[in-house]
Formats: structure tokens, C-alpha cells, sequence
């Protein structure tokens, strides 16, 4: 078990550098000035733009560019944004909001998508399951920001039960709509995935046995059918916890969350080089991380997956 | 030049916001209004800021709104633009050239150093040399010794007193002084020099508020500002702070001001042009601002050069139908443009003579074009580059398509996908279209809406335009020792743009905003920012 894990951290070393040399290229390859365009309308002087381009390293080739920043990293610096602040600190005060956002997002999904999906699987075809078909259908089918506009006026700004945006320091009561916005969209995914799973595990023979041994259905339920239904489901979740924690840039947008999506998208915007790379670096390493963990969750839930070595 | 990019998603929720919001408006609570409380803070919308708050090196809104609350400078403009002493005393000089400043005495800034005339000449100097790359150090190019090439000091100030000192500048400006309330001309505490990133993160200023305490500025969050209470001038503030809260996108923003969690907003997003009328009623804001659009079509491309090309300038102005598309596109938050400047300056005009080439006139437009192919045949197609990130397709669309209607030519648009790669192709020179311009002006006067952008060799010259008469008539006007002359001068400049058409006016962009239930006397500025020191909340 120590030995896959090892082996897995192995693994992430070359896709870390292969992402942030990518990444990195692709940012420096963005066409148009990023100096330049600090200046809007305005055209600067060459001899202002020739020293800020020097400042931000700008002025090196690319990989010279690409070696300053990885040696930097090296020494836990991750460089400066145009407005002077360290990207450690921009990363060490957008992660934590985001993440917060992502794990409440991912508690109501995970909640309701699998009650309603187990419900939903277990009396098939009943008049339960055909309308959280339907919602789940319109959910699926509705772009995010639609929902995430919809809801904020309608329980901000016309009911006034929830803030139309997040304040300031994200508090947990404002990430509720955003959460509950961005968990629409995956709960209809997660119910209709545990639907269809729970319709086939209860057709298999070991329920079937399960109930001929006598076994009551709140044992059988939980234990049986449901436990063994969750793979996809979990896969599903994984992917989805990534999706989240990388952040959702329109759904921040619209609630103004301070979090890791809206950042970066003003990063890209601007080509704040730095910015750029460290966030998605970081991104990817989370991605690592949570693919590490749900690998090892398999084992725990069907016993016939197993790391040996 | 200051920065102000519109949301871009609100673009993408323009459909859906007017449905839902035109479904359901009405409803919002109104606030009992008891008298004003001088402790209330304002609440309102902002950007973070682009770059630390170092005066010198703020061009945009985001910062430009903060640094102009905490910091007072010489002079500041009142709601009309016309500059009203504040730290000075007296400006004075007897040529335009040499300037003879005298400052209050016993001004301190908040950290209870004095504010000498030193603050200025150092705060200057720093702005001024070339390897702090400071964004706003073009404000210092007409003061002697200033260079490009190297760091040299300004020779041209001289400290005479604590309170007195001299500016010379290379060449006679008349608006020198009208130019020294913007922000790069503010003065900095002797501490600030010592280390200027930490004081970038926890500016100390003398403005009419400060920061709450250090550390206020919440990076993408907010920046809370309290009254000052040393700040004595003519800005003193009504209320007890400022809360200025960033909004990456300007939908969020006005939501919060439906659900009266925003006091005050300055900038109505696309998406609710159609209905923040009915939305906020009396509350709502839509006056003209000192925002100039227009496209410029370099004289590098073909069939734009001479006369041929005055004829076709002339011809494309006259084919758009500039009413019709502010009506429509911008639901009327842009007024038709009849110069080259802004009405809220002193000294605009919609009389100017040759100014009826910015009316829609399908048919003359349509002689006069024919009249240029008569000249040299019309080949290819008409475009204007366009950076897709800032809401202009719709416009863009627009003119082309009323420029095709009219003159039967293939016109289009040409966007390119971000704000810094449009600009750079324009910057270099390698675009090969006509491209949309703008300019929002620095200080409120005539000039600077003419002599960066015009002007032979001008900094912002980016369609290289280039008329010896019209330089003169620049010239003329700084040196004029009276602001009315000066003015007169620079209309009659104005005029030989009109027949040149080195950009083609389009219209003057509004400032749409509003204000809760909840704040009372809020008033714009000339430079679209709410006069925030005015307003009162109860």
C-alpha cells in the first residue's frame, strides 16, 4: 500500500513539470503585450515599456523566462502579480474560499443526488422517479449561469433570503446559494448515475440471495445495493471535486466570490505570467492528490479492488 | 488615461438578465430615512486595483477612485471639472513657463508628517525617473530635465521654502495647472520614499479619508477608508467612510444595489440598460461624461491618404447613423458625438463649424464617396479591429452595417479575442484596419483630448496623424495667458480635424449609475466617479 502510494507520487513529478513548462509556454505564446495593455487606451512611452517588461523578466527568452520562474518556485517564490502582491499570498487567500465553496457544493450534491437517485432506482418508474427525472433533465440542460442569475434574483435581490453577493472573508452563510448553484448541475449527474447503478445492482444475484437468506431491506439497501452502486458515483465525485476546487470562474463571477476561478480569469485577461502558472499549478497538483485518493477509496469499497506491491 | 473595461460576463447574461429582471422588477424594501448619520459608511463598487497605490502609478479606475480619496493634491475639480484649490495656496506665473506654487502651511498627512513643499518636488522626482517605470510618469515629460532615456532628475523644480516652490516647464502650458489635480501630481510622505512597496500595500495620504488601519486593503475584497479628521480643505466628507467593495463583475455589483447591499454604483452593467430606469426610478443616473469613442483609420492604409482619403473619412462618418445606434444599441447611455472632446469640458461646443460631417446623411455620404472613387476605385473590404473582451461587437456590428447599407461596400468587424493583444497589433503599428479608439480624459480640459492623440508625433498618436497647421494651433493655445483664448484656439483646431477626420467621432460615452434608498445627495463628477465626500446616509 505505501509502496503504490510512493509510486503515485513518482508519478506526479513529471506530469508537475510537463503541466507548468506547458503552461507556461502557453501563457508566453498568448498573443499581444501584457505591458502594453497595463496602459489601456494609452500608448506608453518604449523607454517605460522596455523598463517594466525588464522588471517581470519579460525581456528573456522564453525559457530563460521559464527556468527564472521554476528556480523561483524552488525557493517557495512563486513571483509577483502586476499589482505587487506575492502569488503565494493571492494563492494562500483564494484557495481556502474556493475550497470552501467546492466542499459545501460537493456535501449537497453528494446528499440529495444519492437520496433521490436511491429512491428514485429503488421504485423505478413509480411517479417519484419519473419527476426527478424531469428536473433532473431541465437541470442538466440549463446553462449555469441561467440558474446561478435566477437564483440570486430571486432569493437576493426579490425574496432577500440569502445576500446577492458573498461579503467580504466569503462567511459560510453567503457560499450557500453559490454552493447550492453549483451543486445543481452535478446532483442531477450524481442522481441519474446512482439511479442507473442501483437499478443494476438490484437485478444482481447476491441481492437476490441477500433477500432469500431473509436479510430485511434496510439491511440489504445500505449494505448491499447501495455500497456496491457507488463506483461510478465516486469517480464521478472525484472528477467533480476537481472541477470544483479549480474553481467555478461564472458562477464567482456572478456572486463576486473572492475564489481561485475569478482570480485566474482576471489573470489570463491581464497575462499575468506568474499568476497564471502558480494557480494552475496548484490546480494540478490537487487534481493528483484527489485522483490519488479516490483510487485508494476503491479499495475500500469493493473489496476485489486491490493494490498489492 | 484611466482603465475602465467593462464586465465581460455581464455580456454573456445581457439575454437572460433582461427577462427575468424586466419579469420581476419592483419589490425592493425601502429603507426608512431618518436624518443623516455622519458615522455611516458608504458602500460602493470598485476594481482591485491594478498596481500598488502609489500615485504615480495608478492609471486605472480601481486605483485612481482610492488614491483620489485618500490623497489631496494642489487642486481638486469640482463637480464641473473647474479646478478648486486645495493643498495650494496660489498658482501663479507670468508666462506659462515658470510656475511659483505656494502650499498651505500646517497641512499634515495622516502618519502627522507635515505637508512641505518637499512632499511635492520628491513625490514629482520619483514619479518622473525613468527605472521606476512609474505608469503615470508621462504627466512629468513637459517639466525640465525630464527624460526617456535616462534617469534624470527634474531640473526644472526648485524648492523655495517649506511652503513655496518653482516648476519649470520646457515649453509655455497654459493648463498646466488645470492638470496638476490629477493623481500623479499628488504629494508623498517622506516615509513613503523608504520603502515604496510597503507603502503601495498601506498608503499614508492627506485626502479628505484614510485607510481604516493597516492592512485594509482585502486583496479582490474591498478597501474600508475612514474620514480623515486632519483633512480640512474643500472636499471634507459628510459621512464616516467609504467601503469600497471589488467587483470582478459589474452583474454582482448591481444586484447588490437591488438588494441594498451597495449604496452607491457608477457603472450599470450592459445587461441592464433596458430596464435600470424602471429598476431604480429617480435613482438612477445617465449624464454625459469625459469619455470620447471613436475609430481611427490610420492614413497608412490604402485609399485613405489625401484627398481621396478626406473623401471617404468624410463619406464613412456621414454613412453611420449615430442616433439610431445609441438609441438602440446603448438603450441611450451614449450621446451622439458632435467634436473630438467631451460637454462636460469647459469649452466644448456642438457648433463647430464643419461638425454636420458627424450627422447621418445617406446621401451625401454616398456622393462623396463616389466623388473618391472618381479618384482611385474603391477595393477590398471596410473593417474596424476590435477587442472582443469589452462589449463592442454590438456597436461594431452597427456602424458596419450602416455603413454597408449606405455606401454598398463590404464592411465588417474585426475582433481579436483580448483587450492586450488588439492593443499591442495598434501600438506596433502591423494592424491593417481601421480600429476602434477611445479616450477618457485625465484632466478636465480641452487639450487633453487633442494633444496626445493628434498631435505630430503625440505619444497616443496611433493613427500618425500628422497636420502642421493643427500643431500650431495646439501651440497657439498653450501659450494663450487666458483659458478662454486657449479654448477658442483649440476649437479652431478641433475644426481642421473635422475636415481631416483622422479619427472618426462616434459618441460620448455616459456614466450610467444609481444609488439605494438609503443615501442621499449623491452627485457624479466630471470624471464619472460619485462626488463620494458629499453624500450623505441615514
Amino acid at each position: 500500500m505505501t509502496g503504490y502510494i510512493f509510486r503515485r507520487i513518482l508519478q506526479a513529478i513529471p506530469v508537475f513539470l510537463g503541466t507548468t513548462f506547458l503552461i507556461y509556454f502557453m501563457v508566453f505564446a498568448m498573443p499581444g503585450d501584457p505591458i502594453v495593455a497595463l496602459f489601456g487606451d494609452k500608448t506608453p512611452n518604449p523607454a517605460v515599456v522596455a523598463q517594466l517588461r525588464a522588471q517581470y523578466h519579460l525581456d528573456q527568452p522564453f525559457i530563460v523566462q521559464y527556468f527564472i520562474y521554476l528556480g523561483g518556485i524552488f525557493r517557495g517564490d512563486f513571483g509577483l502579480s502586476f499589482s505587487g502582491e506575492p502569488v503565494t499570498a493571492i494563492l494562500a487567500r483564494t484557495f481556502p474560499v474556493t475550497a470552501r465553496l467546492a466542499i459545501l457544493a460537493l456535501l449537497f450534491e453528494t446528499f440529495f443526488g444519492i437520496l433521490v437517485g436511491l429512491i428514485s432506482g429503488l421504485r423505478k418508474g413509480k411517479l417519484f422517479d419519473a419527476s426527478s427525472l424531469a428536473v433532473s433533465l431541465i437541470l442538466i440542460s440549463l446553462p449555469i449561469f441561467v440558474i446561478a442569475f435566477v437564483a440570486q434574483y430571486v432569493f437576493g435581490v426579490w425574496l432577500g433570503w440569502a445576500r446577492t453577493t458573498v461579503s467580504s472573508g466569503a462567511p459560510l452563510q453567503d457560499l450557500i446559494l453559490p454552493a447550492l448553484v453549483l451543486a445543481s448541475v452535478s446532483f442531477a449527474q450524481i442522481m441519474r448515475l446512482t439511479r442507473a447503478s442501483v437499478i443494476e445492482t438490484s437485478g444482481l444475484d447476491f441481492v437476490r440471495t441477500a433477500y432469500s437468506k431473509g436479510l430485511s431491506s434496510r439491511r440489504v439497501i445500505p449494505v448491499h445495493i447501495l455500497r456496491n452502486s457507488l463506483i461510478p458515483v465516486v469517480t464521478y465525485l472525484a472528477t467533480d471535486f476537481g472541477v470544483l476546487l479549480v474553481g467555478a470562474t461564472i458562477t464567482e463571477g456572478i456572486f463576486n466570490v473572492p475564489g481561485v476561478g475569478n482570480t485566474l480569469y482576471q489573470a489570463i485577461i491581464r497575462g499575468e505570467g506568474p499568476t497564471v502558472v502558480s494557480f494552475v499549478t496548484v490546480m494540478v497538483l490537487i487534481y493528483l492528490v484527489v485522483n490519488i485518493l479516490v483510487d485508494l477509496f476503491y479499495g475500500l469499497l469493493d473489496p476485489r479492488i486491490r493494490y498489492v506491491k | 488615461m484611466k482603465i475602465n473595461r467593462l464586465g465581460i460576463a455581464a455580456i454573456a447574461l445581457a439575454a437572460v438578465g433582461a427577462l427575468t429582471l424586466s419579469g420581476c422588477a419592483g419589490g425592493g424594501a425601502a429603507a426608512p430615512t431618518a436624518s443623516s448619520n455622519a458615522k455611516a459608511i458608504i458602500t460602493t463598487n470598485g476594481s482591485e486595483p491594478q498596481n500598488p497605490l502609489v500615485p504615480t502609478n495608478i492609471n486605472e479606475v480601481g486605483g485612481g477612485k482610492i488614491v483620489d480619496a485618500i490623497f489631496a493634491g494642489l487642486v481638486y475639480y469640482d463637480a464641473k471639472g473647474a479646478p478648486i484649490n486645495d493643498v495650494a495656496d496660489s498658482i501663479k506665473s507670468d508666462d506659462n513657463k515658470t510656475f511659483t506654487i505656494k502650499i498651505k502651511s500646517g497641512l499634515k498627512f495622516t502618519n502627522d508628517e507635515p505637508v512641505t513643499s518637499s512632499s511635492f518636488v520628491d513625490a514629482w522626482q520619483y514619479g518622473a525617473l525613468l527605472s521606476n517605470a512609474q505608469l503615470g510618469s508621462y504627466f512629468f515629460e513637459n517639466i525640465e530635465g525630464f527624460s526617456y532615456d535616462e534617469d534624470s532628475p527634474l531640473t526644472g523644480l526648485k524648492v523655495v521654502d517649506d511652503t513655496t516652490f518653482t516648476v519649470t516647464l520646457t515649453s509655455a502650458l497654459s493648463d498646466f495647472p488645470l492638470r496638476l489635480g490629477y493623481s500623479a501630481f499628488y504629494p508623498l510622505p517622506a516615509s513613503a520614499l523608504k520603502d515604496i512597496a510597503a507603502f503601495g500595500e498601506n498608503p499614508i495620504g492627506n485626502g479628505p479619508y484614510m485607510l481604516a488601519a493597516k492592512g485594509a486593503w482585502k486583496h479582490n475584497e474591498k478597501i474600508d477608508l475612514v474620514v480623515n479628521p486632519a483633512y480640512d480643505g474643500g472636499r471634507k466628507a459628510k459621512n464616516g467612510g467609504l467601503s469600497i467593495i471589488f467587483y470582478a463583475n459589474q452583474g454582482a455589483a448591481y444586484s447588490d444595489l437591488l438588494a441594498n447591499n451597495l449604496d452607491v454604483l457608477d457603472a450599470i452593467p450592459d445587461s441592464a440598460y433596458g430596464t435600470y430606469d424602471k429598476d431604480l426610478g429617480d435613482r438612477a443616473v445617465n449624464q454625459p461624461s469625459a469619455v470620447f469613442q471613436s475609430f481611427t483609420i490610420p492614413a497608412r492604409l490604402p485609399h485613405f491618404d489625401g484627398e481621396e482619403g478626406k473623401l471617404r473619412r468624410a463619406a464613412l462618418s456621414m454613412a453611420i447613423n449615430r442616433e439610431e445606434i445609441t438609441k438602440i444599441i446603448f438603450s441611450g447611455t451614449r450621446t451622439p458625438a458632435s467634436d473630438f472632446t467631451s460637454p462636460v469640458i469647459d469649452g466644448w461646443s456642438d457648433k463647430l463649424k464643419g461638425a454636420d460631417v458627424l450627422k447621418f446623411d445617406a446621401k451625401q455620404a454616398k456622393k462623396l464617396w463616389a466623388e473618391a472613387d472618381a479618384i482611385s476605385p474603391w477595393t477590398g473590404s471596410f473593417q474596424i479591429a476590435y477587442n472582443a473582451d469589452g462589449g463592442h461587437q454590438g456597436w461594431v456590428d452597427a456602424a458596419m452595417n450602416s455603413i454597408k447599407n449606405t455606401l454598398g461596400i463590404d464592411a465588417s468587424g474585426a475582433p481579436y479575442p483580448t483587450f492586450k493583444e488588439a492593443r499591442t497589433l495598434i501600438t506596433d503599428r502591423t494592424i491593417q484596419t481601421a480600429f476602434r479608439t477611445g479616450w477618457q480624459a485625465d484632466y478636465p480640459g480641452l487639450f487633453n483630448f487633442l494633444g496626445p492623440i493628434y498631435a505630430t508625433k503625440a505619444s497616443s498618436n496611433d493613427g500618425d496623424y500628422s497636420n502642421p497647421k493643427f500643431d500650431a494651433l495646439l501651440k497657439k493655445g498653450s501659450t494663450e495667458s487666458d483659458l478662454a483664448a486657449a479654448n477658442k484656439d483649440f476649437q479652431a483646431a478641433q475644426e481642421i480635424l473635422l475636415q481631416d477626420l483622422p479619427a472618426i467621432p462616434l459618441w460620448y460615452a455616459n456614466v450610467t449609475g444609481g444609488y439605494g434608498t438609503s443615501v442621499q445627495n449623491v452627485k457624479f463628477g466630471w470624471n464619472s466617479v460619485p462626488i463620494y465626500n458629499e453624500i450623505t446616509k441615514g
